[in-house]
């Protein structure tokens, strides 16, 4: 199709530019274009959460946004949590906590959960699963991701890590 | 022998079975570098997708592809005329049936598979799938099993209308898929004639799907110089499927490679051989370039195998002490258009005849019915072995509503029914040794701890106010779930027994690699089993690599599901390690030069009896084995494989409690407590249970609040996305409490029992039992699932009570 737009965006720090049809969607422009692989599809209904990416500070589910949308924009993705090859706070305590299973939905939780941190830094278990309830988990039943949630909250209070955006 | 500190120590390091050792497989994930199905992208690799029929029963006039053939990168349209002449038009599925790879001639249920578009992308395929003209004649549907076998009902499989017989007996319709029967009905007949009390009540066990959050796909390539296939792709049971996909092919086993990368989940879903993964392969064989088809998630639930669909029906005969003496129970199954449930070949009804659940009943008769509807195949086990979700429901219900009718107390009548803990082994009515247990100490454990006497007052008192808001319901469910499927002598599936497998090599440093027959989809395999070898070898389980899911790589194995993995190769695992540590020992005895009866092992080493200061590591042992010094004649090395055929199931089993406080005027239940006590024996990571505990139990809430999949008469499925299908958010999943006791299995190597599926087994009954015990007192006897918001509050009109009683 001849009609295709030049796109430019910062992805975890790095410019990038993609050349896309109107139509193409941000999970599959990452995916399959620019080899980001952590965000998943799940549902392609905004509903489960899987394809969670960080767009200029809000929390988006990539499945439902087109990439052309994304001029200009800075993503995050889950690929652009850790720094200097040091997991996040975020990343550490889903570990520790045993917040995750077959890691299908791990991706867009992290991400959601970084953002959630920098929005609400001191939150109570209401808040985390209100602030995470636009993420599926068919596995752990959640309440370890809270508790994950919880535990990085309090690393990230102790360390200051989480108000800053990951740099590549 | 060291000082208890340096003992304690060196068993730390190891992180042994028992320890809550972090996952091993957290690794990637945590970076977003896990390898599922969709990341895997080939070099001119095409992208298939489905055209699916809009109506439930129909015939195919004709199929005009030059739309879709137009489509700029749209390569080829397959249908089923183009799978006749390699034959791969039909396939055998797991049930025993056969199951059109696409529609030939007719299509039996909505969104059945028609045509496969191939394109250059993704979006090219969509637009050519949505361009494929089909005219169809429409066909009256069935879409109440109840009616399936109506003298006048249509025949849905006409391509098998004139087949007589089925493997359990001869069929009475062209529409009658099975009748299996279980148990000694004269004898069940005989002790209802002369019983004190009856009870019978009609339950459903409702249509689901384990919508797993990874739908299913593969992407297949076939190799024309080499003739090999090699096909990635979201399975549970890699080494089954290649069998399949040989039977199918034609394409010699050892030629197929089936890679079963990361999983997204599974629960069942994953187990069957869908018609997407044969078209993609086809496809590659013909175009000579590899194929990825992933379906979407509508095509996921309308499609890929649901669950249960299960119209039951149970009856209890007891002393007027509420003794159990008999139990009978029937059900309609609707197995949809093709018969491709996943059930042992010897027990098409599965695991059914666990329905005497944790109760020792002398009397027992169990029938099943299955019949075709125009609705999607591929029945599978959703978080439980063969239907014993079924089963524990049904057993679960009764005994509360015997308990109802007798005006006994619910924990009450459990007690005095129970399997007895000095007659394990215990032999059930059904013929099934229940290996080991302790029934009572579990439920009076779960009692105590949730002060059930006192909920039991709360719940009286509440009763008593007519102008209480809400409704009280305590549920208890006390289960015993069947795993670890299973003898061969029993259990098979396509007539290939259920064994497992385990291959272990250790390198001269000590570190070692383990290859199973089984396929995590999530449940820390990798840490499980590292952890149990750990303990046998006295190597730390951070050394151990494990690895499952390649067939070119892995011992043959029949996969996981059914909780199988630990009852079975967890325990090939353990016997594998234990041949090495036996070789081990001839090697250290040469070295020590004493008699192997003179040495013992201790975590890591052996020692000298009565000369604890002489002793040779295990890390030692490796190296030497792989130098030189052996014993005279022994090869070098420390290999083992070994396929492991248990000699019996296992049976955990639970105590659940369940509080749940009932709206009457919205018939919101919201649940205020769930307590969990599960034995599995042998406990190997605590965390990791605890976590498998919690998702069971999240998809149990599932189930039992809000999951159904809704058909009109025509047989339109009425909600195939996640804005319809009800999977629980962080917001409304309920607070887990988890408790446990420790039973070995007497059979297994190391006593451990298998989880993950008893908290949904488990919980089900226990949700579906507080929510109906809120309404015991207004003389309801049952309720069947899902609790919505909106049945409840239909109960509660009908009932009257949802009315402002004025002053």
């Amino acid at each position: 199709m001849a009609n295709t737009h030049e796109v430019a965006f910062k992805l975890n720090g790095k410019d990038v530019q993609v050349s896309v049809v109107p139509r193409e969607l941000l999970i599959h422009t990452l995916r399959d274009r620019l080899a980001h692989t952590g965000p998943h599809v799940g549902c392609e209904t905004s509903h489960c959460g899987a394809c969670t990416v960080d767009l200029d500070g809000m929390s988006v589910k990539s499945c439902t946004v087109l990439t052309v949308q994304c001029d200009g924009a800075e993503l995050f993705t889950v690929e652009g949590l850790q720094q200097a090859g040091e997991l996040h706070a975020i990343q550490q305590a889903f570990h520790e906590e045993h917040a995750l299973q077959c890691g299908y939905c791990t991706p867009g939780m992290l991400i959601r959960a970084w953002r959630l941190l920098q929005e609400t830094p001191e939150p109570t278990e209401q808040d985390i699963r209100y602030g995470l309830a636009g993420n599926l988990c068919r596995c752990t039943g959640y309440q370890n991701i809270v508790k994950a949630v919880q535990s990085a909250a309090r690393k990230v209070a102790d360390h200051k890590v989480a108000a800053q955006a990951p740099s590549a | 022998m060291g000082d208890m500190t340096e003992l304690k120590a060196r068993e730390d390091k190891l992180q042994g079975t028992g320890t809550s050792m972090l996952r091993k497989e957290d690794a990637r994930f945590i970076r977003g570098q896990g390898s599922y199905v969709d990341d895997i992208q080939l070099p001119g690799m095409l992208f298939g997708a489905l055209v699916r029929s809009p109506h439930a029963h129909a015939r195919i006039k004709s199929i005009d592809k030059a739309a879709a053939k137009a489509v700029p990168g749209v390569v080829a349209v397959l249908t089923a005329d183009d799978l006749k002449p390699v034959k791969l038009h039909w396939m055998p599925t797991l049930g025993g049936d056969v199951q059109a790879v696409l529609a030939d001639g007719k299509v039996c249920f909505q969104y059945q598979e028609v045509a496969m578009v191939l394109a250059t992308d993704r979006y090219a395929a969509a637009d050519g799938a949505a361009l494929v003209e089909v005219d169809y004649e429409e066909l009256p549907a069935i879409v109440d099993p109840k009616k399936a076998m109506a003298p006048d009902a249509p025949v849905i499989r006409e391509d098998i209308a004139e087949k007589k017989e089925v493997g359990h007996g001869p069929r009475t319709h062209p529409n009658h898929i099975f009748t299996w029967e279980a148990g000694d009905k004269a004898a069940a007949d005989a002790a209802f004639a002369t019983a004190a009390v009856t009870v019978r009540e009609e339950i459903l066990n409702p249509r689901v799907h384990p919508c797993p959050l990874e739908p299913c796909g593969c992407v297949a390539s076939f190799d024309k110089g080499t003739g090999a296939l090699t096909v990635y792709m979201t399975t549970q049971a890699p080494h089954l499927v290649r069998t399949v996909l040989a039977m199918l092919s034609g394409i010699p086993e050892s030629k197929i490679r089936v890679v079963a990368g990361d999983i997204g989940g599974g629960f069942g879903n994953k187990v069957p051989v869908y018609p997407g993964y044969v078209v993609a392969i086809v496809a590659s064989i013909v175009t000579g370039v590899p194929v990825k088809w992933i379906e979407t998630r509508i095509e996921n639930i309308s499609t890929t195998g649901f669950a249960r669909d299960y119209h039951g029906v149970g009856e209890l005969a007891a002393d007027a002490d509420g003794r159990i003496k008999a139990l009978r129970f029937t059900a309609l199954a609707d197995h949809g258009a093709f018969n491709s449930h996943v059930s042992a070949t010897k027990f098409p009804a599965g695991l059914f005849s666990i329905c005497t659940g944790s109760y020792a009943i002398p009397n027992a008769y169990a029938r099943v019915d299955a019949v075709y509807t125009n609705k999607a195949p591929g029945g599978v086990a959703y978080r439980c072995s063969l239907r014993v979700t079924e089963a524990i429901y049904l057993i679960e219900r009764m005994v509360d509503v015997l308990a109802q009718k007798l005006g006994l107390d619910k924990a009450e009548i459990r007690r005095r029914n129970f399997v007895q803990a000095e007659q394990f082994p215990y032999t059930t009515a059904f013929g099934w040794t229940l290996d080991s247990g302790n029934y009572h100490p579990a439920l009076e454990k779960v009692l105590q701890a949730c002060d059930y006497e006192g909920l039991r007052r709360e719940q009286a008192a509440r009763r008593a106010d007519p102008n209480a808001p809400t409704l009280m319901g305590i549920g208890l469910a006390t289960f015993t779930e069947i795993l670890g499927a299973g003898p061969t002598s029993v259990c098979d599936i396509l007539g290939i027994g259920l064994f497992d497998s385990c291959e272990i090599r250790v390198h001269p440093t000590g570190a070692a690699i383990a290859r199973m027959g089984t396929m995590s989809q999530g449940q820390g395999h990798a840490t499980t089993y590292a952890q149990i070898i750990a303990t046998e070898l006295g190597l730390p389980a951070s050394d151990i690599v494990v690895e499952e899911g390649d067939t070119d790589k892995a011992p043959y194995g029949a996969g996981t599901w059914g909780s199988r993995s630990t009852p079975v190769s967890g325990a090939a695992t353990a016997q594998a390690a234990r041949k090495i540590r036996d070789k081990a020992r001839k090697i250290a005895a040469h070295l020590l030069e004493v008699a192997e009866g003179d040495l013992e092992w201790e975590i890591d080493r052996f020692t000298v009896k009565g000369n604890p200061s002489q002793w040779k590591t295990m890390k030692e042992i490796c190296m030497v084995a792989h130098t030189g010094n052996l014993p005279a004649g022994m090869e070098p090395g420390l290999n083992a494989v070994t396929y492991y055929d248990p000699p019996n199931m296992t049976y955990p089993f639970g105590a659940y409690l369940c509080v749940v406080d009932v709206d009457k005027f919205t018939g919101e239940v919201k649940m205020r407590r769930f307590y969990a006590l599960d034995d599995c024996g042998t406990r190997i990571n605590p965390m990791i249970i605890e976590g498998q505990i919690h998702g069971g139990l999240t998809e149990a809430f599932a189930v039992a609040m809000g999951q159904q999949m809704p058909f009109d008469e025509a047989g339109n499925h009425l909600g195939n996305t996640l804005l319809d299908y009800f999977l629980p958010t962080a917001m409304e999943t309920p607070h887990w409490e988890t408790d446990y006791t420790v039973t070995p299995s007497p059979h297994h190597p190391i006593g451990a029992k298998g989880v993950a599926e008893s908290p949904h087994v488990g919980g089900i009954p226990c949700m579906s039992n507080a929510v109906i015990d809120a309404f015991a007192h207004l003389g309801v006897t049952h309720m069947d699932m899902p609790h919505s918001a909106w049945r409840v509050w239909q109960k509660c009109n009908e009932l009257g009570i949802n009315k402002r009683q004025t002053p």
